[in-house]
């Protein structure tokens, strides 16, 4: 497969900008680590977005400034964070209530891989020398009612991650709702695949030339 | 009288058997009781099962004690982080055992353990690797698999003010294991940063009622695990 141009659709701040805009005033959100970590950069204006972190706080703000972190004050990745006014702090029973049964309205994950029926492949690459760590992936994608993807859409290699079946062992079977890439925005429903929205210049043939799952253009 | 206040960390960790099983709260390095492992280093009980989330990072805290060689099994959801060095070393010569279980599921495994509540059903898993060998069932049309309770001989928490009775408050997202690993094991054993005299913990405000703790020691200033991980330094102290 001929690797997607790097220049092609959008950058990671845009795709973080889409996601941001497809998270509802007064939501209860979930970031998973890494890129998606930056949407909270692009909430719109006016809306008020209530943070989660597994690890026991509710109402997370920004990172603070450079050396005045609090060692016992840090997010799922383990990085320093601070509190809201109106944060809440609780044990790891009432963290995983909170996204096991349901009450944490979105999660934004990454992923290695994402399949046609919505499966999400994003904890282990399946290598055998690999340390096995699963953390809360398994939890969220189990519990949380809305569940958005935001990967590069192929690999460095030009492999599709938008795959008919995953190769990576799944964190969850028909999981995703959406999923966001730097060519496109994908919704999931009824098991297949439904392009919703194209970044500039990128046409339907091109999208389906570099994804190797069938895709629906409904544009 | 009751008072569960005892004078070292040594004290606290001494009736620790080899063999036993140890909870140890904890989310990397926030929570973790890091005096109570060095003291246990000391004391030197082998062949531990560890439940906790991480392994620990350098050579301090619960990496030193793996890296002494007292730990025969790690149940935990995360092993590898950016300093852990210890851990997979051991892993992946095949020295140490690893039971991998997803974050929640170990929650309520700990949190089902201290209510009696012997397993239960998640949604959690299914379909996945961690799934394997589990019994299955269906409650209204979403499937699950059957988890297991963990109870624990010891629980080794941090906190940050406790009283005489082992009335505990922690602080911000150390808490994280802390209170359900309190009602999981058969003697919990506390470091607090401060003991207050009772009464001064205001009852609404208690986060873990002192009947799920039978020992607690002050440790008013407790090593900082990233700042001695910077350092390169290692327990035991050369």
């Amino acid at each position: 497969m001929e690797v997607v141009n790097k220049e092609a659709g959008w950058s990671t701040k845009e795709m973080a900008q889409k996601v941001g805009m497809d998270i509802f005033d007064g939501a209860y959100v979930n970031l998973g680590i890494g890129i998606p970590e930056m949407v909270a950069d692009f909430i719109p204006e006016g809306r008020e977005v209530i943070y989660h972190t597994e690890n026991g706080l509710l109402g997370m703000g920004n990172a603070p400034e450079e050396g005045k972190g609090d060692p016992e004050l840090i997010n799922a990745g383990k990085k320093y964070v601070t509190a809201i006014k109106g944060a809440s702090y609780f044990h790891h029973s009432d963290s995983f209530t909170m996204i096991r049964g349901g009450h944490i309205d979105i999660c934004v994950l990454g992923a290695l891989q994402v399949s046609e029926e919505g499966d999400l492949a994003n904890w282990s690459t399946g290598e055998p020398d690999a340390i096995p760590a699963v953390g809360g992936a398994m939890d969220l994608v189990a519990g949380v009612k809305t569940i958005f993807v935001i990967t590069q859409h192929c690999t460095k290699n030009g492999e599709s991650k938008i795959v008919k079946q995953c190769t990576y062992p799944l964190t969850g079977k028909s999981v995703v709702t959406r999923i966001y890439t730097n060519l496109a925005i994908i919704d999931v429903s009824d098991k297949k695949l439904f392009v919703r929205e194209f970044a500039p210049g990128i046409t339907f043939e091109y999208l389906q030339k570099h994804t190797e799952a069938s895709l629906i253009n409904k544009m | 009288m009751i008072n569960k206040i005892v004078k070292s960390a040594a004290e606290a960790v001494s009736e620790i058997f080899d063999g036993a099983t140890l909870m140890i709260s904890g989310f990397g390095e926030a929570g973790s009781p890091i005096e109570l492992i060095h003291a246990l280093i000391d004391h030197g009980a082998k062949d531990l099962t560890i439940v906790s989330n991480n392994t620990g990072s350098g050579y301090v805290g619960l990496a030193a004690l793996i890296e002494n060689r007292q730990v025969k099994k790690m149940i935990c959801s995360f092993p590898k982080s950016a300093n852990s060095k210890v851990f997979p070393e051991l892993y992946q010569r095949g020295e140490i055992e690893l039971e991998l279980v997803p974050q929640g599921t170990l929650a309520e495994r700990i949190r089902a353990g201290g209510a009696g509540i012997p397993a239960f059903y998640t949604p959690t898993s299914v379909n996945t690797l961690l799934a394997e060998g589990k019994e299955r069932n269906i409650f209204n049309g979403i499937e699950c698999v059957l988890e297991y309770a963990i109870r624990a001989d010891f629980s080794l928490i941090k906190c940050r003010y406790a009283d005489r009775f082992g009335n505990l408050v922690y602080n911000k997202t150390a808490r994280n294991f802390g209170p359900i690993m309190c009602t999981a094991a058969k003697t919990t054993i506390v470091q607090a940063k401060r003991i207050v005299a009772l009464g001064e913990i205001d009852p609404e405000c208690v986060v873990t009622p002192g009947i799920f703790v039978q020992r607690i020691v002050e440790i008013t200033n407790p090593e900082d695990e990233s700042r001695l991980v910077a350092e390169n330094r290692r327990y035991p102290w050369k």
